[in-house]
């Protein structure tokens, strides 16, 4: 019978390797102890060797594929021999583009707790050979734009082909990554295809993109020019008139129950669920891919006595203002008390940081990485406001987001700040 | 008499007569304006009547190992004149086939000799013509000599591929300048019928486009039958005589006299681009001498176009067919699509063939790719083992990364044939790997293409 090839901790804390290279290919003899391929583990590329000796059956997942460790990669045996060529029973390696759970310790930010439960085995994957992946039938691209279009992460489905009946050939792929280039949203980038869409909860906490080219030049230049992270900054003025109305009557409704909702609640919402229509601001800049994530983790930037900490309300798009109110001031008691557990205050996927109550007009604050952005809310203002004719006295706030550029383009940020815009200048948008 | 045509074509050769045909198949009223027979150099003076010239060659030559095979042949006596006059009735079908399809297609012949005026209008004798949609050029190219050294082509001792294609007697030696297909075909032609052939290239090898190992399977081949060639040679000087022309040749270092009965000129082609009114409709030229065109075909007048050898390289048959389709779809209106320059074969029909698709090895260093070239001898093919016809290979150029078809070469019987199998794939963007997945029938020459794809993936089978 054949054996089954492993994905091996290759490190104490290794959870998942990236199969960088296969040495040995299909066909080829091999005796135990050969390097079978090459692993890029959290630490370091390894040699992942074979523990049997005969020919190398099949292999199980193509290059540059990430594999949780314990994940069947490849098959040796004698030659002829059959083996289960789908990979049914094998735990789904991880295909560039399918989504999967589960936390690396290694990470700075561990994943939320609510993701461990779910784990691995539900995923649908496809666990695509080599050579002429499972899907390729219903693409029409020619087979050597479909291995570049593999190495170059870029999906055929979203290139318009230029060969005969539309069919993707060389060119188009070639062409792919500059034409991504030439649009400033990423909302528009074909590589990064649904990172704008309103983020599926299908129990995945969220899709790791891998970096296209373009986004790692971006990447690199960026932060080249200004630091490790490449902040820039949008600024908008938002009329709170109704919020502020709204707020009222919310307590007004509350009344002596307790739990007053302030602002803040209100502003950690609405970014919550700006965030479920833009999962393009909604993630993590990983070195070489992005971490778009389909749930939605706030993290609250508190003061405390030498420093500032910033407790996570999760899944705070579907709380409602009450629960969101109750727990930001549990945290941030419990904050400021230093009691807060270590998961309580990691895995945010977006910052708020509001200094309104410190009178501060406008501020930039400064991202909380891996995270790709952070709004800083100042205070709520009354300004004399031109309507029509007329000047009219307004509550209005200013708000400024700072955005990783290798993440987050310009246009990316501006449009999530509109969708933020409407929803507190129209919190009943809220309830939609 | 002067009429109204959509498309009037200048030039009723591969290029042209196919831009007519199809212009006919979208509808479009044509006429083809030509002053000799139709088909032109292809079909009257050059690929065909070489293609029947060269097969009776074959034969001469199959007949002489024949003893090998178990068939025994005495006085096997060769005849050029013969084998002449029979090229010349096929040459005479083709074209006498090509007047058929312009009939079929209710397409207009205008003999005589067209010249473009402007304002859409082609003047042939008295008459103008008008064309309502376009004009097409596609006048073609002819052989030239080389009058710097002495070598005017004078028909008799300094001849071009015209007057050998019509000679009733061969001479007792030839001297062939020029070793691209046109001298290769003829020096393997007249070698078989009893010529001493001397093969003269400038270039550092014969065979100069193609890949250098195709080159020395044919330098290995043709002197083994006794040609020789001199490659990287410099005719310095040539004294022609009444029945004999002296030419002084430099080459590797070393100065020699090679004395023929007649010198065969064939070192490139001349456009026909002169008093067909191509000025005064404001066409202008490239530095080459070419029709400048646009990536339609169009010329520098709006309206005016040009196919075939006056468009420029590569001047084959086949790119003149191509070219002659798309500009017929473009002048309907449709958005033909583009032809890939870079994926037409070229084929050199001599014995065995050479046939070769893409970049050569040389190319691919020049360009610093990164490749593999997988090689595969006909040695070691059971079909070409039993047919005798063990010379030559396949070699295919695979990019390492990603497997593309870089370039293929095939030399050995049949390679003409068999080179569409890499074209197709080109075409196609299939990699090596689709070629070995496809299976290839045993025994067939064509399995060494096979086998090379998989020598390029260090997995060949039969070596």
């Amino acid at each position: 019978m054949a054996t089954k090839v492993h994905m091996e901790a290759l490190s104490p804390t290794m959870e998942e390797g990236r199969l960088v290279k296969w040495t040995k290919h299909e066909g080829d003899p091999v005796k135990s102890g050969d390097t079978l391929a090459e692993v890029e583990t959290d630490k370091a590329v390894m040699e992942l060797v074979a523990r049997a000796d005969g020919q190398l059956l099949k292999v199980m997942v193509p290059e540059g594929t990430t594999v949780p460790v314990g994940n069947v990669v490849a098959w040796i045996g004698k030659p002829g021999e059959k083996v289960d060529g789908d990979g049914a029973g094998a735990p789904a390696p991880k295909s560039q583009r399918s989504a999967v759970s589960g936390a690396r310790e290694d990470k700075p930010a561990p994943a939320p707790p609510s993701a461990s439960p779910r784990a691995a085995p539900s995923i649908p994957a496809n666990p695509s050979p080599p050579i002429a992946p499972a899907d390729a039938t219903r693409v029409k691209a020619s087979p050597l734009a479909k291995r570049l279009a593999k190495d170059a992460g870029v999906d055929l489905k979203l290139i318009q082909g230029s060969g005969p009946g539309g069919r993707v050939i060389k060119r188009d792929v070639e062409a792919a990554p500059t034409a991504s280039a030439a649009t400033a949203s990423a909302a528009q980038a074909p590589a990064v295809p649904r990172t704008a869409d309103r983020a599926p909860r299908t129990g995945v906490p969220y899709e790791d993109v891998p970096l296209t080219q373009i986004r790692k030049t971006i990447a690199k230049r960026l932060a080249a020019s200004i630091g490790p992270i490449p902040h820039f900054f949008l600024t908008t003025e938002i009329d709170m008139e109704r919020a502020v109305e709204a707020r009222e009557a919310l307590n007004q409704q509350l009344g002596e129950a307790g739990g007053k909702i302030s602002f803040n609640d209100i502003i950690i919402k609405a970014v919550a669920l700006a965030l479920v229509q833009h999962r393009a601001c909604n993630a993590w800049f990983q070195d070489d891919h992005i971490r778009y994530w389909n749930e939605v983790h706030i993290g609250m930037a508190v003061a405390i006595e030498d420093g500032l900490i910033t407790p996570v309300i999760r899944n705070a798009d579907q709380k409602n203002l009450r629960e969101i109110g109750a727990e930001s001031r549990e945290l941030a008691g419990r904050a400021r008390n230093r009691r807060l557990k270590p998961d309580e205050y990691t895995g945010a996927t977006f910052s708020v940081s509001n200094l309104g109550m410190f009178d501060i007009d406008q501020f930039t604050a400064v991202i909380n990485p891996p995270e790709a952005g952070i709004v800083a809310i100042g205070s709520i203002v009354a300004k004399a406001i031109p309507d029509g004719d007329r000047v009219v006295v307004r509550r209005r706030l200013r708000l400024t987001m700072s955005c990783d550029h290798r993440v987050i383009d310009g246009a990316t940020g501006a449009v999530f700040l509109k969708t933020l815009k409407q929803m507190l200048e129209n919190p009943l948008a809220m309830l939609l | 008499m002067a009429s109204s045509f959509d498309v009037i074509v200048l030039g009723g050769g591969p290029a042209g007569y196919i831009c007519a045909i199809r212009s006919a198949q979208l509808g479009i009223s044509t006429a083809v304006v030509e002053q000799e027979k139709l088909g032109g150099v292809c079909v009257n003076i050059g690929c065909i009547p070489t293609k029947a010239l060269l097969h009776s060659a074959y034969i001469a030559s199959l007949l002489k190992e024949s003893r090998d095979f178990g068939v025994e042949v005495s006085g096997v006596k060769t005849d050029y004149g013969v084998a002449m006059k029979r090229s010349r009735r096929v040459s005479d079908q083709n074209s006498k086939g090509v007047e058929f399809l312009m009939k079929k297609h209710k397409i207009t012949v205008i003999k005589g000799t067209g010249v473009a005026q402007p304002g859409k209008k082609v003047k042939v004798g008295s008459d103008v013509h008008e064309a309502k949609k376009a004009v097409v050029i596609a006048t073609g190219s002819r052989v030239k000599g080389i009058p710097q050294i002495g070598l005017e082509i004078n028909k008799t001792t300094v001849i071009s591929s015209d007057e050998a294609l019509l000679l009733e007697r061969v001479p007792d030696s030839l001297a062939i300048i020029g070793a691209g297909a046109v001298g290769m075909e003829f020096a393997d032609i007249f070698q078989a019928f009893g010529v001493k052939v001397t093969l003269i290239e400038a270039l550092p090898r014969i065979l100069p486009i193609e890949d250098a190992e195709a080159s020395d399977v044919l330098t290995k081949s043709y002197r083994k039958r006794g040609i020789d060639v001199i490659a990287g040679a410099k005719v310095t000087k040539a004294t022609v005589g009444k029945d004999k022309v002296t030419l002084d040749v430099e080459a590797g270092g070393e100065k020699k006299q090679v004395t023929a009965a007649a010198v065969l000129m064939a070192a490139g082609r001349a456009v026909n681009t002169e008093n067909i009114g191509l000025k005064e409709c404001g066409i202008q030229l490239t530095d080459h001498g070419f029709i400048k065109v646009d990536k339609n075909l169009q010329t520098t007048a709006p309206g005016y176009y040009a196919i075939g050898d006056v468009a420029g390289p590569p001047m084959l048959a086949h790119k003149g067919f191509r070219e002659g389709a798309v500009v017929a779809e473009f002048i309907a209106g449709q958005k033909p699509y583009p032809i890939k320059y870079d994926n037409v074969p070229s084929v050199t029909y001599c014995h065995p063939e050479v046939a070769s698709i893409g970049l050569t090895e040389d190319q691919c260093k020049e360009k610093k790719l990164d490749y593999v070239a997988g090689k595969f001898p006909f040695s070691a093919n059971g079909r070409a083992r039993g047919t005798g016809e063990t010379d030559g290979f396949v070699k295919i150029l695979r990019d390492k990364k990603y497997g593309e078809i870089l370039g293929a070469h095939i030399v050995g019987a049949h390679a003409s044939e068999m080179i569409h199998e890499l074209a197709v794939a080109r075409e196609n963007e299939y990699t090596v790997e689709e070629i070995d997945l496809a299976i290839h029938a045993h025994p067939t020459m064509s399995e060494a293409i096979g086998e090379a794809a998989l020598d390029s993936l260090g997995r060949v089978l039969h070596i």
